[in-house]
């Protein structure tokens, strides 16, 4: 049961993935990035990370996704134009990028042998009162920060997307 | 009933992460550019998960949350920065927005 839940939101995520690189309009893309912030949030169920998952769902496919499409209808971006490619980069950028990651699955099948099962259910602890406990007593200090941060960022934003005044 | 290796987990990671950069590094609309990081920062996101079970320990969730905190933020400000170089130059394409270049 775990594996088939595994194969079918992980084939789900990388044809979404294929299809955000691959589609030519943004829209599409950003569906496509939805779909794949979807699956994600099943296997990190699968992982036993609930409140990970919620958060998933909310901020990513909720908040910053809607930020996305927000900005693409607002400029209205059409279809990309096609551009000709550099010959090097059309030559050489998908061997590379499948030498690439050939070469991170073999590290990976390397350090870790595959001796741990993800099993459903067997951790328990990512649980909203985990989260918040840790969150609140170890890691207090980087939370405030991320106040800070978050304060910045909609301070920046604002700034940045204003219309000048004369 | 048996589970899944935890090696699957960081290889779909792995594919996710890559095909971020296949995106990053091939297409020209600077909204694609930018929804193919939000795709690497998923990615990682999966491994950070991935890894807490694997330690049984909630610090991975921790790190995974703050990644998102920061992927809005970004996402905020990159996105203002879009759409005052819309403004501006009136185009999607990274190809034309080169005034730092010569």
């Amino acid at each position: 049961m775990d594996v088939i839940l595994f194969l079918i939101f992980a084939i789900i995520a990388v044809v979404c993935g294929i299809n955000v690189v691959v589609q030519t309009h943004p829209i599409s893309s950003a569906l496509s990035l939805i779909g794949v912030m979807g699956s994600l949030a099943v296997l990190y169920l699968l992982l036993g990370a609930e409140f990970i998952a919620m958060t998933q769902v909310i901020v990513y496919a909720g908040a910053v996704m809607v930020l996305f499409i927000f900005v693409i209808m607002l400029l209205n971006a059409g279809t990309e134009a096609k551009r000709g490619r550099s010959f090097v980069a059309q030559l050489l950028g998908m061997p590379l990028l499948v030498a690439f990651l050939a070469l991170v699955s073999y590290f990976i099948q390397r350090l870790f042998p595959a001796t741990t099962l993800v099993q459903f259910g067997a951790f328990k602890s990512g649980t909203a009162q985990n989260i918040g406990r840790a969150l609140f007593t170890q890691y207090l200090l980087p939370f405030e920060v991320t106040s800070i941060l978050i304060l910045i960022a909609i301070v920046g934003a604002i700034v940045l997307a204003r219309k000048e005044l004369e | 009933m048996n589970g899944v290796p935890l090696t699957w987990y960081l290889i779909l990671s792995a594919v996710l992460f890559s095909l971020g950069i296949a995106g990053f590094l091939f297409r020209k609309n600077i909204i694609t550019v930018f929804m193919s990081i939000e795709l690497m920062l998923n990615a990682v996101n999966l491994s950070f998960v991935a890894f807490s079970y694997q330690l049984k320990q909630v610090n991975g969730h921790i790190f995974a949350f703050f990644v998102m905190v920061v992927a809005a933020a970004e996402a905020t400000v990159g996105l203002a920065i879009i759409l005052t170089v819309f403004k501006n130059r009136a185009t999607l394409n990274i190809d034309e927005v080169n005034s730092m270049k010569n």
